[in-house]
Order: structure tokens, then sequence, then C-alpha cells
């Protein structure tokens, strides 16, 4: 093996040794609770952004219709619907059709028998050629035989504008943390170097070169990040565990089989390769920072 | 080998411990150099392997200026001279054989040629028996024998030396001596600070002799 691979699987194997220690054990639970915060929001958000993408969000509107309204009225407004320039589509829902569609959702359909009759009315679902609903839904409300006019994007659009302020608030959180991993790193790379400093010093004396001396440093920075990674993980992993316990059963009495779903292989692997990377950083930082101070006397 | 021309050396803060140093160690050379405490010995030791600048003049160590050598040039100038410190700089982490590896760790040597290398060492200066003792349970005799074992594994061409047997007793001081003195024998370049004059005189080599900075 070349004198320089030796070297580091040298730096390597004293890193690991420098990692096992209950200081760097220490550090890396420190570094996978800060991980987990951001790891384990994304993995929260991507679900409920996966339920969100479930509805559609374009700009629709359901017009319904007077109850005692007859089909030919309503064949007679779906013609005028269709004509109309602002709609782009026009999808007729018979009463009977969405007592069916009701009677799908679990609890409802003993209910429904209990009624004796349809109580629903023929609806419509229009979409809009352009984003304005509001006064399209107010004109579609005064055409006849109409008894209500819903815009029905309107909470899937709030829900999609929460989403997209978790994320924010997520990134924020996650620069934050990621800025605090590389401080835990900074800070216990700077005391390995302080307990090493006789060390550090006689390897300068006899010859040591800055690099020979920073690479079990940067290789301690590069593992502590990529296990606090890993920590962060596993805290994910329990904690998605014991929410979807509840969730299970919240769902389940919605008909709805929903459950928060774990990071996929490619963000875990993303999030071990980031918290490797900052530990790296923060290994960086400190060992230029301080080798420097450490100079034979 | 080493060579000083007009060298001075001012600290930060004003005190001069060198003024106008000149002269010249061939190779194969030994010699000590002696003066009382403060004359400026270990100053002067320690600008040939650039632990410190001059503030003027030339030190030129294995032909290199070693005033203008860059950070990153120092490691391999050092790899070419073995350091003895009169505290010995052992590490009391490790066993005495470990001590004698840590140069080697960054040569290119096969793990085998180092490990063949590390014992020869020890063997030299009479330590290979104690090689898995801990530095701290060595007499202080045996522990400046583990700094020369530690000093000469690389094959240094120089070695120097900074009041080696300052703590030492008289029998333990010769015992480190004649430990430089063979490596002598066998073309290494030698230089050894000493206060002890009586001691270097018995030895019949050149003395250069330190007082209040200047040479005598």
């Amino acid at each position: 093996m070349k004198a320089w691979a030796r070297q580091h699987v040298a730096a390597f194997r004293s890193a690991l040794r420098r990692l096992s220690r209950p200081a760097g054990v220490l550090s890396a639970l420190v570094i996978g609770v800060a991980v987990s915060l951001p790891a384990g929001g994304y993995a929260l958000l991507e679900s409920l952004r996966e339920v969100a993408a479930r509805v559609t969000l374009e700009p629709q509107i359901s017009v319904f219709l007077r109850p005692e309204a007859k089909r030919a009225e309503a064949d007679a407004l779906g013609m005028a619907l269709r004509a109309d320039p602002r709609i782009s589509a026009v999808r007729f829902i018979p009463r009977e059709e969405a007592l069916k569609q009701l009677g799908a959702v679990e609890g409802l359909p003993d209910v429904i028998a209990s009624l004796g009759r349809n109580p629903l009315p023929d609806a419509f679902v229009v979409t809009a050629a352009g984003e304005s609903l509001e006064p399209l839904a107010a004109e579609l409300a005064k055409l006849p035989g109409v008894a209500h006019v819903q815009a029905d994007t309107v909470w899937a659009r709030r829900l999609t504008a929460l989403a997209r302020i978790g994320r924010l608030g997520l990134g924020l959180l996650a620069a934050l943390l990621g800025a605090g991993l590389v401080a835990v790193t900074f800070n216990t790379i700077r005391l390995q170097i302080l307990t090493l400093r006789d060390e550090i010093e006689v390897s300068k004396l006899i010859g040591a070169t800055d690099g020979f001396i920073r690479r079990p440093f940067y290789y301690l920075g590069l593992l502590q990040g990529i296990a606090g990674g890993a920590i962060a993980l596993g805290i994910v992993a329990g904690i998605i565990a014991l929410l979807n316990r509840e969730v299970r059963l919240l769902a389940e009495s919605y008909g709805s089989s929903f459950r928060f779903a774990l990071l996929s292989r490619d963000d875990a692997g993303a999030v071990l390769l980031l918290a490797g990377l900052l530990g790296w950083i923060g290994a960086h930082l400190s060992v230029s920072r301080h080798l420097r101070q450490i100079e034979p006397r | 080998m080493v060579s000083f021309s007009a060298v001075a050396k001012r600290y930060p803060g004003g005190k001069a411990a060198l003024h106008d140093v000149s002269f010249a160690v061939e190779a194969g050379e030994l010699a000590f150099i002696t003066g009382r405490s403060g004359a400026g010995k270990s100053t002067l030791l320690k600008l040939i392997p650039a632990i410190e600048r001059p503030s003027s003049g030339s030190v030129i160590v294995h032909g290199h200026n070693v005033g203008a050598l860059r950070r990153a040039a120092i490691p391999y100038l050092r790899r070419n001279i073995g350091l003895v410190f009169q505290d010995q700089k052992l590490l009391y982490d490790r066993s005495v054989y470990d001590n004698v590896m840590l140069p080697l760790a960054f040569s290119d040597h096969a793990p085998n040629e180092a490990a063949r290398r590390a014992r020869a060492a020890l063997d030299k200066v009479g330590l290979l028996a104690r090689e898995k003792a801990n530095p701290i349970e060595l007499s202080g005799g045996e522990q400046q024998r583990l700094a020369i074992a530690r000093a000469v594994v690389n094959r240094p061409a120089l070695l120097v030396a900074d009041e080696p047997t300052a703590n030492l007793d008289a029998e333990s001081a010769a015992r480190v001596l004649d430990i430089f003195v063979a490596f002598n024998q066998v073309g290494v370049t030698v230089l050894i600070a000493s206060h002890d004059r009586g001691l270097v005189e018995r030895y019949g080599k050149r003395v250069l002799q330190l007082s209040e900075g200047k040479l005598a």
C-alpha cells in the first residue's frame, strides 16, 4: 500500500477511535438531535404535501342547483356554462351520483339511509379559465336555478400556502441548526486539539506536515457529522413510528390509509451527506484556527 | 552541513538573544556549544530546525537558507534533523516503542520496515527490552536515551541536542554523551549544547563558547 494511503487509513482509524470515546459519542448525539428537527419536519411536510397534491389545485367552482330544479333546467344551465369563455371545463354531477359518492364515506351510509330521501342537489363543477374565481363565482350565483356557489380550491390553496410557510420555516431552522452543527464540531475538534497539544507539538518538531496533523481531525469532523446524521434518521424513524400509531386510528376513522412516511432513501442519503459535509466544515474551521497556535517552542 | 553567518536574533519585546554569530559545522563533525544559562545556546539550536527564525544573517542547513524557507517546507527540513531536548518531549500516553514509531508514521517506510527501524533504534540506545514500558516508568537517563532513539530512527544526517545531560547524574550523562559520540563515529553530524564545560572537554571535540549571545 502506498504511504499516503497508509496514512489516510491510520488517520481514519484514529478518528474512529476518538469518535467511539464518550466525548465523541455525546457530540454525535447532540448533532443527531439537532439534525433530527429539520429532517423530521421535512419528513412530516413531505407526507402532507403528498396529501395536498392529491387535491386538485385548479381554480374550480362548485355550482349547486336548487333542490327543486328540473333536469331540463340543469341541461340549459350546463349549455350556458359551456358557452362561457371564462370557463374551461364543466362537469355535471347528478344528485344520484353525489349521494353515491357520499355513501362511500365510512360511517355515512347509515345516516343517509335514515334520511329516507336524497337531500343533495344536482351540481356542476366548473373549472375557470383564469385565476380570478370570486367575480365569476358571484356571477354564477345569480344564474337561474342556482342555489349556492362554492369556490372549492380556497382551502387547498390555504393548505399549500401553509405548507410553503412550513417549508420556509424548516429551511430557516435547517440553516440555523446546520450552523449549530458546525459550531458543535468546531468545539469538539478544538477540545481534541487542546487535549492532543503535546502530541501535535512533538509531531511538528519531528517533521509532520500540517496535512498529516490535520487529517485525523478532518476525518473526525466528517465521521461525527455522518454519525449525527444517522442518529437523526433513527430519531425521525422512531418519532414517525410513534406518530403513525395514532395517525392510523384517526385516518381510518375518515376511511383514509394516510400515514406519515419515512424519508426516502435519497433524502436519507442527503441528510447523511449534508451532516458529514457540515462536520467537515466545522473541523476545517477549527483546525485552521487552532493548529496554527500550536508551534514548538 | 550547518553554517551561521552574522546571525542575530531579537525576540518580540526587544530582548536580543544572539549577536553577530558566525560559525560552520562540517559534515561528520561533532561540536559542543557551551555557555552559562541565558547565553543563547537554546536560541542558537532552535534556529537550525526553524523553530525560531533569525532576525538577521543567514542560517544554512543542508544547503537551505532556513530563514527564507516557506512554512510548508519546514517539516521536510526537520525530518533530516534529529532533535533532542532537555525535557525530552516524550508522549506519556503511549509505550516506548510507539514513541519511537512516531517519526515513522509520516515516512514512506512499509510497516515491517518501520517496526524494524524502531527496534534497531531502541537497541542502539539499550532500551529494546523496555519497548512495551510507558516512558514514565523509565529513569531520567533512559528517557533521554529514548528521546535519542526517536531522534535517530529516521537516520538523519544531523543530530542537534539541547542540554541532553542537564538533569542527569554523572554516569547517565556520560552514557548519553557516549551514544552521541557513537552516532558521530558512523558519520552523523552532531551539535550538542551543554552548560557543563568540564563534561564536554573530556571528549576533545570542538567547543563553541557562547557568552551573552556572542561567540567567544
